[in-house]
Formats: C-alpha cells, sequence, structure tokens
C-alpha cells in the first residue's frame, strides 16, 4: 500500500537507477570474464607438452618452450617465501600480541607505508642493493623485491589471525606455566595457523605474476639457470619479452605463459580461501592436542 | 615470567629432579624466541628505512643537477645528459586521473549493487568473481590491453569519439592504437574491482537501521540508497579511490605495455604518451650515465612520495570505517 503512495515518476527513477547499478556489476564481471576467457582461449591453443618442458628457441625456429622461465619463477618466489614468511610472521605476531607498544604501532604504520610502495621503486631498491655492488643481475635480489613485496602482507595477515585467538586461550596457557615461546609456538600459531596461511597464500599470489622488478633485477635468461647469483628466465618475464616483439609466434608463447601464470595465481588464491574456510577443521580444537 | 615467579618460589614442594636441566633449555630458547622477535622487527625497520634512504642517496646527483626544475623540464635526452620529468608525469597523472574517474563511477555503483539489490546468492558470486580477479597479474592485463584493446581503440572506440566530441582537443589527431586513453582503460579494470570490493564491504557493514528509517518515510529503494547509504561511507568511498589511484600511479607492465612510451606532452588521448614507471622499466638497463641512471632514480623516488601521500590519505579515510 505505501508503495502506491509514492508517485510513479520516482518510482520509476528508483527502478531505472538500480538497473544501472546492477547493469554496472554485471558488466564488470562480463568484461572480466572475457579477458579471461580470451586469454585462455588464445593460451590453450600455444600450450603443448614442449611448451612446458622446452628451452626458447631462436626467433625463426619454430617450437621451443618456457620451461626455465617456469623454474626460474618458482625458484624466485621459493627463496622469497623463505626470505619474507619469518619476518613477516614473527613481526606479525609482535603486533598482535605487543599491540601497546610504541615499536608495535611505528612497524605497525611502516607495514602500511611499505604495502603502498609501488613494485617498480622496490625494483630500484632491490638494484641498487644487489645488483649494482656485484656487477651482475642475479636471481637472488629478485627475490629480495619479492620479499619485500610479500612481507607487509604476510604482516598484516599474521597479526589479524593471531589477534583473533581467544586472550583467555593465551592466559590460561601461561597460567600451567608455559613460557613465552611455547605459548607462541604451541598455542597462538596453531590457532591462528589457518589465518596464517591464508596470508602465506595470498602473498604467494600477489607475486607470482609480478613483472616490474624483474626487469633489472633476474633480468632473464635463455638458458637453463639454477644457480641464484646469475640471472634467471621468469615466467612473467619472458610474456613481457615476447609480447613487445615484432614476432607472431612470440606473441603465441606470450599467451601461452600467460594461461600458465594466471592458472597459478588462480589456484593460489583459491587455496587461500579454502584455508580460511577449513577454519574449523584445522581450528583450535583439531590442532591443540 | 610468570612460569618464573612460580618456579623460584623457595622450598616448593614442586620442585622435582631434572626440572633444573629442562629449565635452563627452557630459558635458552626464550632468550631465543625474544630476541628472533625483536630482531626481525629490527630487520623490517631497516629494510623499509632503507629502501627510502636508497633511493635518496641514488638521486642525489640528479638532484643537485637539475634541482626542482627536474620536475617541469619537458627535455628527455640521454645524448646531451638533459633529464625533466614533465612528460613522465603528465602521462601518469592523465592517464591514472581518467582511469578512477571512470572507475569509481562504475565500481561504486557496482558496489551499490552487490551490497543493496542483487540477490543474495549473485551478489555473493560476484562479489567473489571480481575479487578473484583483482588477483589477475598485471602482465596479463597489459598483454590483453596491447592484442585485444588497442585494436579496439584505435578501430572502433576511437573513431566514435572523434565523431561524437572531436571539436575538443582531446580527441583530435591521429588515433594510434597504443595510447594514452588505451592505458587509461586498462588501469580501470585493473582498479575496479578494488573500488567495487571495498564499496560492497562498507555498504554491508551499515545499520539495517538506517535503510529502514529511510523506507519507512517513504523513500525509493534508489533514494533510500543514494541519500542514506551513500552519503555516509562516502569517506570511506573517497579512501578506496584513493587507495585505487596509488595502485594506478605505481602500475608499471600493463601501462608500458599499451601507452606507447613517447616522452611528449600531447592534449589528445589518442597520441602516445609515458608515464613514470614505465620509463624506469624501458630505461634502467640501458642507463650508460651515472647523471641517466640518477634521474631514473629521482623518478622512482618522485613515484614512491606521490604515492605513499595518496594511499596514506585513502587509508586514513578508511580507517574510520575498516577495523
Amino acid at each position: 500500500m505505501i508503495a502506491l503512495s509514492i508517485p510513479a515518476r520516482r518510482q520509476l527513477n528508483s527502478m531505472l537507477w538500480t538497473g544501472a547499478s546492477a547493469f554496472c556489476a554485471i558488466g564488470v564481471a562480463v568484461v572480466l570474464l572475457l579477458i579471461m576467457g580470451y586469454v585462455v582461449r588464445e593460451g590453450l591453443s600455444a600450450l603443448s607438452l614442449s611448451f612446458l618442458t622446452q628451452l626458447p628457441r631462436p626467433v625463426g625456429v619454430p617450437g621451443g618452450g618456457v620451461a626455465n622461465g617456469i623454474v626460474g619463477t618458482l625458484i624466485v618466489v621459493g627463496i622469497a617465501a623463505l626470505m619474507a614468511f619469518p619476518v613477516g610472521i614473527f613481526v606479525g605476531i609482535y603486533l598482535a600480541v605487543y599491540s601497546h607498544r610504541r615499536m608495535a604501532k611505528c612497524l605497525s604504520y611502516l607495514a602500511d607505508v611499505l604495502a603502498g610502495v609501488p613494485s617498480i621503486a622496490i625494483g630500484i631498491f632491490a638494484y641498487t642493493l644487489l645488483v649494482a655492488p656485484f656487477r651482475h643481475f642475479s636471481a637472488l635480489s629478485a627475490s629480495f623485491a619479492f620479499a619485500v613485496l610479500m612481507v607487509p602482507l604476510v604482516i598484516r595477515t599474521t597479526e589479524g589471525a593471531v589477534a583473533l585467538v581467544p586472550r583467555e586461550l593465551r592466559e590460561a596457557a601461561t597460567a600451567l606455566g608455559a613460557m613465552e615461546y611455547r605459548v607462541t609456538g604451541k598455542v597462538l600459531l596453531v590457532a591462528a595457523r589457518p589465518g596464517i596461511v591464508t596470508g602465506l597464500l595470498l602473498a604467494l599470489a600477489r607475486v607470482t605474476g609480478e613483472t616490474a622488478p624483474l626487469l633489472f633485477t633476474a633480468f632473464g635468461s635463455q638458458f637453463w639457470e639454477l644457480d641464484p647469483s646469475k640471472p634467471m628466465a621468469e615466467l612473467s618475464l619472458q610474456i613481457f619479452t615476447y609480447a613487445i616483439s615484432p614476432y607472431r609466434d612470440w606473441h603465441e608463447q606470450a599467451w601461452g605463459g600467460a594461461l600458465i601464470l594466471i592458472i597459478a595465481v588462480f589456484v593460489l588464491s583459491v587455496l587461500a580461501r579454502l584455508s580460511f574456510l577449513w577454519r574449523g577443521g584445522t581450528g583450535i580444537s583439531g590442532g591443540t592436542d | 615470567m610468570v612460569d618464573q615467579a612460580v618456579g623460584n618460589g623457595k622450598g616448593s614442594p614442586d620442585r622435582g629432579y631434572g626440572r633444573r636441566s629442562v629449565r635452563r633449555g627452557d630459558r635458552i630458547l626464550s632468550a631465543l624466541f625474544a630476541g628472533g622477535l625483536q630482531g626481525f622487527c629490527y630487520l623490517f625497520l631497516a629494510v623499509v628505512v632503507g629502501l627510502a634512504l636508497e633511493l635518496l642517496w641514488g638521486s642525489r646527483l640528479s638532484l643537485r643537477t637539475f634541482g626542482l626544475g627536474f620536475l617541469w623540464s619537458t627535455q628527455w635526452n640521454p645524448v646531451t645528459n638533459q633529464f625533466g620529468a614533465a612528460p613522465f608525469i603528465y602521462g601518469t597523472i592523465v592517464s591514472s586521473t581518467i582511469a578512477l574517474v571512470l572507475a569509481a563511477g562504475i565500481g561504486v555503483m557496482a558496489g551499490v549493487f552487490l551490497a543493496e539489490f542483487a540477490p543474495r546468492r549473485l551478489g555473493v558470486a560476484l562479489g567473489m568473481l571480481i575479487e578473484l580477479l583483482a588477483a589477475v597479474p598485471s602482465i596479463v592485463y597489459g598483454l590483453w590491453g596491447l592484442f585485444v584493446l588497442a585494436p579496439i581503440v584505435s578501430g572502433w572506440i576511437g573513431p566514435a569519439l572523434q565523431a561524437a566530441f572531436g571539436f575538443l582537443p582531446f580527441f583530435q589527431g591521429t588515433i594510434y592504437g597504443v595510447n594514452m586513453l588505451t592505458a587509461a582503460l586498462i588501469l580501470t579494470l585493473m582498479i575496479l574491482p578494488t573500488i567495487t570490493a571495498i564499496t560492497r564491504d562498507l555498504i554491508a557493514a551499515m545499520p539495517m537501521r538506517f535503510r529502514e528509517a529511510a523506507l519507512a518515510l517513504g523513500a525509493t529503494p534508489w533514494e533510500m540508497a543514494s541519500k542514506v547509504v551513500l552519503p555516509s561511507v562516502r569517506r570511506g568511498i573517497f579512501g578506496a579511490c584513493m587507495l585505487a589511484y596509488g595502485r594506478a600511479l605505481g602500475e608499471t607492465i600493463a601501462t608500458t605495455m599499451v601507452i606507447g612510451n613517447r616522452p611528449v606532452i600531447s592534449a589528445s588521448l589518442f597520441a602516445p604518451g609515458y608515464t613514470v614507471a614505465s620509463v624506469i622499466a624501458n630505461e634502467f638497463t640501458e642507463a650508460t650515465t651515472n647523471l641517466y641512471l640518477s634521474a631514473l632514480i629521482e623518478l622512482g623516488l618522485i613515484l614512491l612520495v606521490v604515492s605513499l601521500i595518496v594511499i596514506g590519505i585513502g587509508r586514513l579515510m578508511l580507517r574510520l570505517f575498516l577495523r
């Protein structure tokens, strides 16, 4: 009955604007889906066993693959994780447990700041710190740049997960005579594990497709290079090089590489969500025994 | 702390055999843990401070040579060692600002729909989809922009805009595929998920009673959304837009692939441009002289300072709403 008393013009107006908002939301999703669909279509035609297992070939020679780039990405991201995870988790715990200290407030602010630094600036930092003094590019410097990108994410998610652990749990453990490192290791970390794992996976997803800092840290390579102190091939870097080249078969390979990258990032993102949803299974009740 | 207080009680009946040695191990581990905690915190501190100092130190040569004039000089000539940042700053600001305007309009509308009007299932599904797509690496957007969007811009969007608004200087001249407009559109797509998701979260966190009051007073659903809901979260939305703007300013690979990389200032959006991040990406490994390298690092410093200010404002606005 109330609806009847609203003038038709206002009702029409409301319907139009509601429709426009629906159009925007669905439109955004559709456009983004179309982009992904296009990458999948183009990428699938480039994907093959040899694409995944072979080295790049020179221009004009058909075939070849990005195997060294895939391995390079795994190495660079893996070393970055080894650097970033301990720092991020420890600082995150510190921020959650000692949130009242001035140092914690300062670090929390800096984590926000670091999260906003453009990746290209972090690349310059890695270059001046780890490339220029040694006079050659290296996978290690790329890992360092990635680690700096990951740390603020890990800090934030760890802090959030640890802060959610009920205070009583911590107090109970302390009252039973557990020292701080045991309270942290056996109670806090176990109870906060799902949240922390989510953060780690999201951080991995964040850097897996990152390209900008690699241009002057890992630099890329045409060969099998497993030594992290040398320039190393990287999948996203290969996509960039292939895409801006004038050769048609390199363009196709770029699409293939993009598809692999998207799959990797999606798997990591979905795993991150699942590990958060499975909180009930791996959380406090399941882990403290 | 508590552990020691209890355990050190003199003559405590609880002091059994062998506990002393365990306690020593405990003490060592405790010290290690405390040290580790402190150590990692200081390490993190050192990295952040080091980052800022390195960029400042690296750009000292350029800072001393060009001074503030670096910001508005349009000369970028490595051969004559003349470096000015104006074309790059112009390109960065223009492409990002167009992207922000487009993305803010579309993103806020989409966020309103997801939080207010969408059927529950549809809202959740669309929201998850858009959030998932926010994780797509920028190289993929760049690739798509270069091979799909650029031909669309030079073939359809450009001519259509020129036919409709050709009298404006922004839409005159030859239509390139890789140009300012293409870069702005790619950036729009990349920052849309951020604005949409944050807007949705802000609106969803609002108490139901405001909506009920508005509807009870006879507002239509859209009037409720636009006159009650949106105004009460406008600072948060502004914050979300600033976060997205900061990301657009610092975005490197996608813009590098589609903006054309030519250091000129042109009013036309159909002409190629250049951004601060792109010139660093393209020329850093080619910098042959110390001054050249220093100028590029100073560009990085400018980018750092500007995006930190923009993102800082965004966080400040959002802090009032989230957490």
